[in-house]
């Protein structure tokens, strides 16, 4: 615990000491990359995380089939997780680069298609980021909520086939409800570290272009380090307070009931 | 009468085309799943066997024409430009990320334990506290953290990041251990007492061995996350000491670099997470198993 309180605790505290003043956030709204950063952080999260989620959730089921090249895809599905972010994201960003590289290429040979600019246009270069994302974290989830599908009792299955549930009836009337907690405590999660996601927009964008697709965590990166402005990095970060904690109180309140459901 | 057998008969065969229909679409959804995982890899392996230094560009070739190991070579051999210290710096990443892993584990899975099953009054909270800390994602802290490993003397200290790590790693440990936790029945805790267990007896022989899968998943995210953090590694530690995720990103910009020999280097440094990713895969597998039944 006191290692917990020196090493968290502290940081915090001194975190919010450094962002006390007010006159902080005044230059933060004057920078004109502070609302895109903000709009952009919403994006990111918001569509991210929620397609992230879904598509783990669909995907566990599929890996929940019994056959020997489902299990071995498993293990080249979470092969992107075991992947340093850092290096994985490097390697999106030669993908993606101008007309060398291998999306590109690979659109012009198929298709005859000239692939755009992609880290040229704001939305684009922030979509990039969003599929390097979840390209990354997708399997880590899925994994999670494999381990909790496999722990449904077969007999509920059984039941409800005996009265008539299948496919996808049974996905949405026994299985969904069954994780439903375990979905929004994982959904709340990831959220809150999508938020702090800093490799992924740093290396595969970079921020680019014109720093129009910074997000919070790419941009008090800078403010810190390239502006040497800390106390203005630290209010930019803490100014995404009012939206986390509140998530966070949410989480605990889930954690506790699915404590007393269990 | 007549009717009955065949339309027992076409229901058959109705069932048999859906099933045939879903083997045929989940054959098609697992190639894109091969093709989407892979895709990133198969450029990394393409840049890395490429004999050229600085080639990062697609060249239309699925193959490269001339393979060759060289980049491989340089690396293991230290004799590629920036990784002179390759080895210094695996060995770095080793014990960052095994000694996350173990103190991840010891903490969060002693800390659920007491919060879990030993029925503390108070237990709630120190849950409750850990979870607050995700309020503020790890990135966000980098600058207050940067000052206080300053003030205490610990810049580049491979304990500073172990500890952040560690820090930001138990909170999500405590989270899942409890969760899992929460299935164990109580009957055994009481039943182990009635038989003169102590405490640390049911947390050893009772607790632990049921909660390996739940452990294992701990395990392996904290290994992974103090392994591949880009972040903390960088600001804390100097060049020489860093660890091998963040030597290419920092070179990123420098087209100076030999990407082939990064590439090769990105590619011997994801093999032993692999490697515990797959021991630890048959505890996970063994041990769901368990549960189930």
């Amino acid at each position: 615990m006191a290692v917990f309180l020196a090493f968290v605790v502290y940081p915090f505290g001194y975190a919010l000491w450094m962002a006390g003043k007010p006159s902080l956030y005044a230059e933060l709204i004057d920078d004109r990359l502070y609302l895109p950063t903000v709009a952009n952080t919403l994006l990111f999260v918001g569509l991210g995380v929620n397609l992230k989620m879904f598509l783990a959730l669909l995907l566990s089921g599929f890996f929940m089939r019994r056959r020997w090249w489902i299990r071995a895809l498993l293990a080249v599905y979470i092969l992107p997780w075991a992947l340093a972010a850092a290096q994985a994201c490097v390697s999106f960003h030669w993908m993606l680069i101008g007309e060398a590289g291998l999306i590109n290429r690979v659109l012009f040979e198929l298709f005859g298609i000239d692939g755009p600019i992609w880290f040229n246009d704001r939305w684009l270069a922030l979509g990039s980021n969003i599929i390097v994302y979840i390209w990354k974290w997708m399997p880590f989830w899925t994994v999670i909520f494999l381990a909790a599908r496999i722990r449904i009792p077969r007999d509920i299955y059984d039941s409800a086939e005996i009265d008539g549930a299948t496919g996808s009836r049974r996905f949405i009337h026994v299985t969904f409800p069954l994780l439903a907690n375990l979905y929004l405590v994982c959904t709340l999660l990831s959220i809150l570290w999508a938020v702090g996601d800093f490799t992924t927009v740093y290396l595969v964008s970079g921020g680019g272009p014109g720093g129009f697709t910074e997000v919070l965590a790419t941009l008090g990166f800078h403010y810190a380090f390239d502006a040497a402005r800390p106390a203005l990095a630290v209010a930019a970060v803490i100014s995404a307070l009012p939206v986390l904690i509140p998530l966070v109180i949410i989480l605990m309140r889930r954690l506790r009931t699915s404590e007393v459901q269990v | 009468m007549s009717a009955a057998p065949s339309s027992a008969r076409l229901a058959h065969r109705r069932s048999r085309l859906r099933r045939a229909l879903i083997e045929a679409g989940s054959v098609i959804l697992g190639v894109a799943l091969l093709i989407w995982s892979l895709t990133p890899v198969y450029n990394m392996l393409l840049i890395a066997l490429d004999p050229e230094e600085g080639e990062i560009e697609f060249t239309g070739n699925l193959w490269p024409p001339e393979p060759s190991l060289d980049a491989f070579r340089d690396v293991v051999t230290q004799e590629a430009r920036y990784l002179e210290d390759f080895w210094q710096q695996f060995g770095n990443s080793l014990f960052i990320g095994l000694l996350t892993m173990v103190l991840t584990v010891l903490i969060g899975s002693l800390a659920s334990f007491a919060v879990s099953r030993m029925r503390l009054s108070k237990g709630s909270l120190l849950t409750n506290t850990a979870l607050l800390t995700y309020a503020i994602p790890a990135s966000f802290l980098i600058v207050p953290y940067y000052r206080i490993v300053h003030t205490f003397g610990l810049t580049n200290s491979l304990w500073a990041v172990i500890a952040a790590q560690v820090a930001f790693a138990v909170p999500f440990a405590i989270l899942i251990l409890q969760l899992y936790a929460s299935l164990i029945p109580f009957e055994l805790d009481d039943a182990a007492r009635v038989d003169g267990a102590s405490v640390a007896q049911v947390y050893l022989r009772i607790y632990l061995p049921l909660m390996t899968p739940a452990l294992a998943i701990v395990a392996i995210y904290a290994l992974l996350l103090a392994w591949n953090d880009y972040l903390y590694p960088s600001v804390l530690l100097s060049p020489r000491n860093m660890t091998i995720a963040v030597t290419q990103g920092l070179l990123f910009t420098d087209s100076d670099a030999e990407w082939n020999a990064m590439m090769a280097a990105a590619i011997i440094y994801v093999l032993p997470p692999i490697a515990i990713l797959f021991t630890l895969r048959r505890y996970l597998v063994t041990g769901l198993g368990g549960m189930k039944g």
